[in-house]
């Protein structure tokens, strides 16, 4: 049995925080039906990515939708509001990430929904809280990576702040929600009762930093310095970082350093015995061993520390990760099929249970692709008929 | 004080350092009891790693953040007698994690088989760093490596930068974060039909999950995605997609329309520019971009683009940050006494109708709970 069977998730959210959420519901087995506007639907669909698309719809909208359902509806519309509360009284959770006020306006706002359906899990995800002076600005990923403080934490100190290049706010926006909607899902479970679960990109954009904040919260007030040489984290001693080889790239993470200069034959580095230093000498000491490592190639480097049981890798793209017989064995590629035909290959859920992959073949939706459907399973023309 | 979600659940933390301690966490905060199984003596490594040198009392602040709001056992699992009695706990546990090399908890005689012997209806979860089988498995499941093993460090920065990894543990916190999933799903079915699970990630798959739309987009072009070399923002967007230094400080710009945008900051050299050309010609755009910004101070920028309903935000550091009233509103930090010590932390992210979680209860101290645990679920 799928952990989440038979349970109904109706999503109103768009771009990337929501839907994530979303998809990790229905791959644990969830049914999610996705609510759109007609004629234009989700904005994702439309957000093409380096000119890449497929079938006129950019990728990441392929990434983000498989596995789901998509229902159009015009929320301006009576009849179709009318189906949706319909919808919505036969839901486990709704989730939606409108700016504050939006769902009020609709008339879709947790205490009417409430009213609808006692049980319902209503989740809801911002971009900054329902209150304070943020909460109309737009909930964009990099906008709150930079109103967060997170973009002093990567990258040399002689670079300008420096974002992370993969969409981590939306991300991990989309696994607080979920983690509150298996929550108050087990909850309901046993009293029956709903809730209203909350999250906003800022809290849990904070929430990722919680480490080095509370150091921040404690030291003093001190704001956090990058290294000026090859910096993997403003707070770890040397070696911790990524170093150029003579043929690539070699990762040390945390390692003693006279024990590491002996293994490398690196004189300079073992005059180094206190460890206090490889903190606050930091800089000095990468450079050191930054002009070391350029002399020889990352296999030949690597075969001396993995020896030792020294923490290092190779640093790997896609096109030399592809290749390994470790990525190849986790199956982590799914090709996934759309109602037209069209095969796109993705990335598969990362959690196994019982032993097996959680694997779906089933594409993105074409917008308004299952409201026949939807519309029988749950029986909402007959009840609209009825109750006009 | 609603009742928590998940009040009455007892889960057993056999983990260090981050991302199972961090899964414990959350669990702790949306109401579970959790317990630390720790090596007597020792315990968690991560008592004893600290950050700025920084420690609450003989554990670091760092230990202090990640495992407030939990109880702390210690047992000598080599020891026969140790063994029965977590063997008792086992019994009554609702949820088993643990971050061990595969075969260390099967050395212990707690590998999942056996510990479903003992509870047919425990979630077992289980973290490793790239899998159960395969050549890495053996390799250290730390964050850095997995990062660099997984392509992750050609994402930030620019392209004229090397490989530049997060300075935050991503792995971990993302690995952590989905076993909680995991194991909520577990919780639910079981609740249906009274048997429990076996949920595993390990780092690099959480990894690879963070990121599919780069794989996706990859998988189908074939092509490594390329940073841009001036002021990356995400390999895959167009300009002006980035930060830029201005006058007094930085400025964020996220997807907007060029010519939009070269009326808004009154940048006329923007204007050759066609819309198809925001990628294909981002560098040059950017580099525009960046010698024209750096002439005014952040907010004449911030206003004029705010103006035109255009995405903007200027860059904070910590202290501009939590002085701001909008930092101040979300009452995102909360005191914690540990011992004779006051220590300020950040909340669980989640509201549940309408109610912040916020806990004080302190990191346990090494076996701090042993007798309380005999008591509750041995004897």
């Amino acid at each position: 049995m799928n952990l989440l069977q038979d349970i109904i998730v109706v999503d109103f959210s768009q771009f990337l925080s929501g839907p994530s959420a979303a998809l990790r519901l229905a791959d644990m087995g969830a049914q999610v039906i996705k609510v759109e506007r007609p004629g234009t639907g989700d904005i994702c669909r439309q957000l093409y990515v380096s000119d890449v698309m497929i079938e006129g719809e950019s990728t990441i909208f392929h990434a983000i939708n498989r596995n789901k359902q998509s229902y159009a509806a015009d929320l301006k519309n009576p009849d179709d509001l009318v189906k949706v509360k319909l919808l919505l009284a036969k839901a486990d959770v709704m989730m939606h990430n409108f700016r504050p006020g939006v769902m009020e306006r609709i008339g879709l706002d947790y205490e009417t929904v409430k009213q609808i359906n006692p049980g319902i899990i209503y989740a809801e995800v911002s971009g900054y809280g329902t209150e304070g002076p943020w909460k109309d600005l737009p909930g964009q990923d990099l906008l709150l990576q930079a109103a967060s403080g997170l973009t002093w934490l990567s990258n040399n100190n002689n670079e300008n702040p420096t974002p992370m290049g993969v969409a981590v706010v939306d991300i991990m926006a989309g696994t607080h929600v979920t983690q509150g909607i298996l929550a108050a899902l087990y909850k309901k479970g046993i009293n029956g009762e709903g809730a209203l679960i909350q999250v906003s990109m800022f809290e849990s954009i904070l929430d990722f930093q919680f480490e080095v904040l509370t150091s921040y919260y404690n030291d003093g007030r001190q704001l956090p310095v990058r290294g000026a040489v090859n910096s993997a984290h403003a707070y770890i001693a040397a070696p911790y970082g990524i170093y150029k080889t003579n043929d690539s790239y070699i990762a040390l993470a945390m390692t003693n350093i006279p024990a590491m200069a002996e293994l490398l034959q690196c004189e300079p580095l073992k005059q180094f015995i206190d460890w206090n230093d490889w903190f606050s000498k930091r800089d000095q000491i990468k450079r050191i061993l930054a002009d070391h490592l350029i002399t020889r190639s990352t296999a030949c480097w690597l075969e001396i520390l993995e020896k030792a049981d020294i923490w290092c890798a190779a640093v790997l793209d896609y096109d030399s990760l592809g290749k390994k017989e470790a990525y190849k064995m986790l199956h982590m590629e799914i090709t996934v099929k759309t109602s037209n035909g069209l095969s796109v290959t993705t990335t598969r859920c990362p959690i196994r249970v019982d032993g097996e992959l959680l694997i779906s073949d089933k594409g993105a939706p074409l917008l308004g692709e299952h409201n026949k459907e939807i519309e029988q399973q749950f029986g909402l023309v007959k009840q609209l008929e009825g109750s006009n | 004080m609603m009742e928590l979600p998940l009040h009455g659940l007892v889960v057993l933390e056999f983990s260090q350092y981050l991302s199972g301690p961090s899964a414990g966490l959350r669990l702790a905060d949306l109401g579970a009891r959790v317990i630390k199984i720790e090596r007597p003596k020792v315990g968690d490594a991560g008592r004893k790693l600290a950050i700025k040198d920084l420690w609450v009392d003989d554990n670091s602040l760092l230990f202090h953040t990640i495992n407030r709001n939990k109880e702390s056992f210690t047992a000598d699992l080599k020891n026969k007698e140790d063994l029965d009695t977590i063997k008792k706990l086992i019994a009554k546990a609702d949820v088993l994690i643990h971050n061990f090399r595969p075969e260390v908890m099967g050395k212990n005689g707690l590998d999942y088989a056996t510990v479903q012997e003992i509870n047919p209806r425990i979630v077992y979860a289980a973290i490793s760093g790239y899998g159960t089988k395969g050549p890495w498995k053996d390799k250290p499941g730390q964050d850095l490596l997995v990062q660099s093993l997984t392509g992750l460090a050609f994402t930030t920065g620019n392209g004229t930068n090397g490989p530049v990894p997060f300075g935050i543990s991503v792995a971990d916190i993302l690995c952590g974060a989905q076993l909680v999933q995991g194991i909520l799903g577990a919780l639910i079915r079981r609740q249906k039909t009274g048997a429990g699970a076996l949920i595993e990630v390990s780092l690099m798959e959480s990894l690879l999950d963070f990121q599919f739309e780069l794989l996706t987009t990859y998988y189908a072009t074939h092509q490594q995605p390329k940073r841009s070399k001036v002021a990356n923002g995400q390999p895959l967007l167009s300009a002006p997609y980035g930060i830029y230094a201005t006058a007094d400080g930085f400025i964020a710009l996220a997807m907007m329309d060029i010519h939009l945008l070269a009326n808004a900051v009154h940048c006329d050299e923007l204007k050759r520019f066609s819309k198809e050309q925001a990628f294909s010609a981002r560098d040059e755009i950017k580099t525009i971009l960046a010698e024209h910004l750096i002439k005014q101070n952040t907010d004449i920028w911030l206003t004029d683009l705010q103006k035109q309903g255009l995405w903007a935000m200027e860059v904070f550091d910590w202290e501009m940050m939590t002085n701001h009233k909008a930092y101040q509103s979300l009452e995102m930090e909360q005191v914690i006494k540990a011992g004779k010590k006051e220590m300020i932390t950040t909340r669980c992210p989640i509201r549940i109708n309408g109610q912040k979680l916020v806990s004080e209860k302190p990191a346990p101290q090494l076996g701090e709970h042993n007798e309380q645990l005999h008591h509750d679920f041995i004897n």
